[in-house]
């Protein structure tokens, strides 16, 4: 049942939510901030961004309950990526609340890894890369779980059950329509090897992934390849679609910013109603 | 061939000990795959704790039109009811 907000202790949610939170050090770490928070909003801005895209098919899906699946999908999507933002701002400390960082940041300011900000296109190319995401952000936060800060290990271990089941059902579905008919076969491969040059941005290391994993916080990106190319090779067998023989770590930048024509196109949709009436609400 | 995917019976556990109760249907290709869909169509809301799907083709179910031989001599029949006995004090509420 929800709680009304007590009269006496206006503030006794806040006070209940801090008491409820395990002490961190690393929050609070200011040599440690800037990297922490551009990694934060990594792991924020991924989410938030495939989260818009997939919840672009809703209304749209091939059938009413994959349309359900894909709307469940981007919601919880977008709750990690409030999760994670929200930590962002109090690890920046400049007063900015996670809808300031998702509504008020332009462009280059996003450290969302590219794939997930490339147009769906049709269904196979929207599950494809829910796939190749799933699978990477699956063994991340696997191990963000031993994460040395426990507010992200508590936001790992959360979001972890919810992306377990997202790969599941992403590999189900590749799996099927890989070795579906001739058709979605075709398209299937298309997508993978239309996706392939980006998947490499998601393990390549840089300072701000070095600074983290030094820290002990999270594994570096370069760790998950291994995890991530065993799922891979599994799922693309059974699916009986061909892993492309060229290199994966073609479109680089997006963790630091530099994105591709498409992300303008998204932040105008999201950030269109902030921009216009600043501060509003619902 | 059918293009439509059959439709299958949702049936869902709320709780431990309670019983699977029908809760809709949906269409789905297999078996495993209305599991999924009954998981993002009927759970959303933590609804249950398990889920058994049937396809509805496989139930076989009575006839409308038999409604009247196969329930209502059921009717005029109240001593079946278990309510003509007396209870004593010390039993308490049953």
């Amino acid at each position: 049942m929800p709680s009304l907000p007590d009269m006496a202790t206006p503030e006794a949610e806040r006070l209940a939510q801090e008491a409820a939170q395990p002490a961190d050090p690393h929050i609070t770490d200011v040599a440690l901030k800037p990297a922490l928070f551009d990694w934060l909003c990594r792991m924020g801005d991924g989410a938030l961004i495939l989260g818009h895209r997939t919840s672009e098919w809703c209304g749209h899906g091939p059938a009413l309950e994959e349309d359900i699946a894909l709307a469940n999908t981007a919601l919880d999507l977008i709750g990690h990526a409030a999760l994670w933002l929200e930590l962002a701002a109090e690890v920046e400390a400049q007063g900015r609340t996670a809808d300031d960082l998702a509504y008020l940041r332009d462009a280059m300011r996003f450290r969302n890894p590219q794939i997930v900000e490339l147009p769906n296109g049709d269904i196979g190319r929207t599950l494809m890369r829910e796939f190749l995401y799933d699978a990477w952000h699956y063994e991340m936060l696997l191990k963000l779980r031993d994460s040395s800060s426990p507010r992200v290990a508590e936001i790992a271990a959360k979001a972890g059950k919810e992306v377990a089941y997202q790969l599941d059902r992403a590999s189900d579905l590749v799996i099927r329509l890989g070795d579906g008919t001739e058709e979605s076969h075709a398209r299937m491969q298309a997508a993978l090897d239309h996706l392939w040059p980006y998947t490499g941005e998601l393990f390549t290391d840089d300072a701000v992934d070095e600074a983290v994993a030094e820290a002990g916080i999270a594994p570096r990106a370069s760790e998950l390849q291994g995890p991530w190319d065993a799922t891979l090779r599994e799922v693309m067998g059974e699916a009986t679609l061909t892993v492309p023989d060229r290199r994966a770590d073609v479109h680089l930048g997006g963790k630091q910013g530099r994105h591709t024509e498409h992300l303008g196109y998204i932040l105008a949709e999201m950030q269109f109603l902030q921009r216009a009436y600043p501060g509003a609400e619902w | 061939m059918k293009k439509e995917w059959p439709l299958w019976e949702i049936f869902i556990r709320g709780q431990h000990g309670l019983n699977h109760r029908h809760v809709g249907s949906l269409h789905a290709p297999d078996a495993e795959m209305a599991i999924n869909h009954a998981r993002d169509v009927y759970t959303r809301r933590k609804e249950g704790v398990s889920i058994w799907v049937v396809e509805s083709a496989d139930i076989t179910a009575s006839a409308p039109s038999d409604k009247g031989p196969l329930f209502d001599p059921a009717e005029d029949k109240v001593y079946r009811h278990p309510t003509f006995f007396d209870i004593p004090d010390e039993v308490g509420h049953m």
